[in-house]
């Protein structure tokens, strides 16, 4: 209930606000549009079936790209962790990759993938990639030697090891670095959508940018700025049901 | 032979390129079912010698036989009791205690029957539901206990178990760990610094000293059944062991005795 009422409040916080720039602003309404003609606007791609098939696309290039990086950074944050000694030697480079905008990569990235949803995918890869892999890493070190020590006493091996002891020690501090990683590689979507492609919500922002129609930009906008919002949740429910199921005492290791 | 015979044995630990002498020609020969304290002040290293016991660490020099068997890597048969219980806080207390278990290829039903049967004897069945950060330090140690006896070891090594808990949950443990020795005939090789749990406990107390670690004394304790800690006979036994780290004057030892 009183989320309820928070939100109703931002909402028209919100609102209010945006009309009254609106106002203040005078601007040529093709330039920026006020919320009333925003609504229009969704009304318009809604009934024509451009949003929702722009979100799918979108929607389905971010959970391929974000699921497959996360999945092989852990995997190598998982070895690299485990043998310290050639991480040492990929450490320099991960940092050094780690603060470049995944954007900088475009034109290598599509001279080598060429158009289409390769791009957007690899943007998204790259974007989730190093903070897993790094939140990995650091979790596998700071296993307490003592946990390990007990799997060798009790004669727990490979692959029990992993299952066991390892992956649950970790999740805490990896589920930090997958939360994070999801709003990074959110945020680069877009980015991702504005080259090469003529579909996903990236594109329906070029689009309506070039075709002047700042309702559908606004439109666009606020779908991805929702759709992110959902997203975060649902990785904090999966993330709640994995703690349950492993039966991890949620934070205490975080 | 005895059960485990320690020869000779040293251990070097670099230190800044310099060799450090942890152990230095450690001599012990234990039997089955004996309870060792191993009692001496931070350094000596007791926690070294046990760690190789355990399997966990190996000799710069010298040689560790049990039951004949030179010790090359941890066992299910050795199970180690750590400081800090070492129980992993995503499994409940029950299935903390059927780790072990597992690896054992034990069917399901049957390890929930061990674990349930230790954590009664430890007097924790109530809590075989619970998560460890749930339960207080002594409890965590009794826990740490039943998974440890789960498994039918034959030697139990503890590192100081019970430095981290209040006085009095401190000689509940005692008194119990003390029954479990004789009721479940197994070797217990216990690290401590606490000189009345070394008398309480022990069948023999091994004295060590640093700087290089060295055994100086074995004092054997000659009490049975459990143990009064305000007894004449218990009292003067601390007031050895006192005398051996020269904490106490040689003439009120000869009081007692
Ligand atoms: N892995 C190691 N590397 C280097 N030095 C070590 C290592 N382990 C132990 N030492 C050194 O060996 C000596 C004996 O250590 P040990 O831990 O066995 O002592 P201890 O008797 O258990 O002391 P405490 O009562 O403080 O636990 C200490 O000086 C310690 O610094
Ligand atoms: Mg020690």
């Amino acid at each position: 209930m009183k989320t309820t009422i928070h939100l109703g409040g931002a909402l028209l916080l919100v609102l209010l606000s945006w009309q009254a720039i609106a106002w203040l602003g005078g601007w040529n309404e093709a330039l920026f549009p006020t919320p009333s003609q925003t609504v229009y606007g969704f009304a318009e791609i809604i009934a024509d079936g451009v949003l929702l098939k722009d979100i799918g696309t979108s929607l389905y290039r971010f959970l391929l790209g974000y699921t497959s990086s996360v999945l092989l950074a852990m995997a190598l944050g998982l070895v690299l962790g485990w043998y310290h000694n050639i991480w040492a030697f990929l450490n320099p480079i991960a940092q050094v990759l780690r603060p470049i905008s995944p954007v900088a990569w475009l034109p290598f990235i599509v001279l080598v993938f060429g158009i289409g949803d390769m791009p957007s995918l690899v943007i998204i890869f790259l974007a989730a990639f190093f903070p897993v892999l790094l939140s990995t890493v650091a979790a596998v070190r700071g296993i307490e030697p003592v946990y390990l020590k007990v799997a060798q006493n009790f004669g727990i091996g490979q692959p029990q090891l992993l299952t066991k002891i390892i992956f649950p020690a970790i999740f805490p501090r990896i589920a930090t670095g997958l939360h994070l990683a999801l709003g990074t590689a959110w945020v680069f979507l877009v980015a991702g959508e504005m080259v090469g492609t003529q579909s996903g919500l990236g594109f329906l922002i070029i689009d309506a940018r070039n075709n002047l129609r700042a309702d559908l930009l606004m439109t666009a906008i606020i779908t991805i700025g929702v759709l992110g919002l959902l997203l975060d949740s649902s990785i904090t429910l999966l993330e709640k049901r994995i703690y349950r199921r492993w039966g991890i005492p949620e934070r205490s290791n975080a | 032979m005895s059960y485990i015979d320690i020869q000779d044995v040293s251990r070097n630990y670099q230190k800044k390129d310099q060799s450090f002498r942890a152990l230095d020609h450690v001599n012990l020969k234990i039997d089955r079912g004996e309870f060792i304290c191993l009692l001496g002040p931070s350094g000596c290293g007791k926690s070294t010698l046990l760690n190789i016991l355990a399997g966990f660490d190996k000799v710069s020099a010298g040689t560790i036989t049990i039951g004949g068997a030179p010790v090359e890597k941890p066992t299910v048969k050795n199970v180690t009791i750590f400081q800090n219980y070492g129980l992993l806080p995503w499994r409940t207390v029950e299935k903390n205690v059927e780790l072990g278990l597992e690896s054992l290829s034990i069917p399901a039903e049957k390890r929930q029957q061990i674990a349930h049967k230790y954590l009664d004897l430890v007097g924790l069945k109530d809590f075989a539901q619970s998560h460890p950060a749930e339960l207080s330090g002594g409890m965590q140690q009794r826990v740490a206990i039943a998974r440890a006896l789960a498994v039918d070891p034959e030697i139990i090594f503890m590192d100081e178990p019970f430095a981290a808990l209040d006085a009095l949950t401190r000689m509940n443990l005692q008194d119990e760990i003390s029954a479990i020795n004789r009721s479940q005939h197994k070797t217990i090789i216990f690290v401590t610094h606490d000189i009345d749990e070394a008398v309480v406990l022990a069948d023999r107390i091994v004295i060590m000293t640093p700087n290089p670690g060295r055994i100086k004394t074995i004092i054997p304790v000659d009490l049975h059944g459990p143990r009064d800690r305000t007894s004449p006979d218990f009292l003067r036994i601390r007031d050895h062991v006192f005398a051996e780290f020269s904490l106490k004057p040689e003439d009120k030892t000869e009081y007692y005795i």
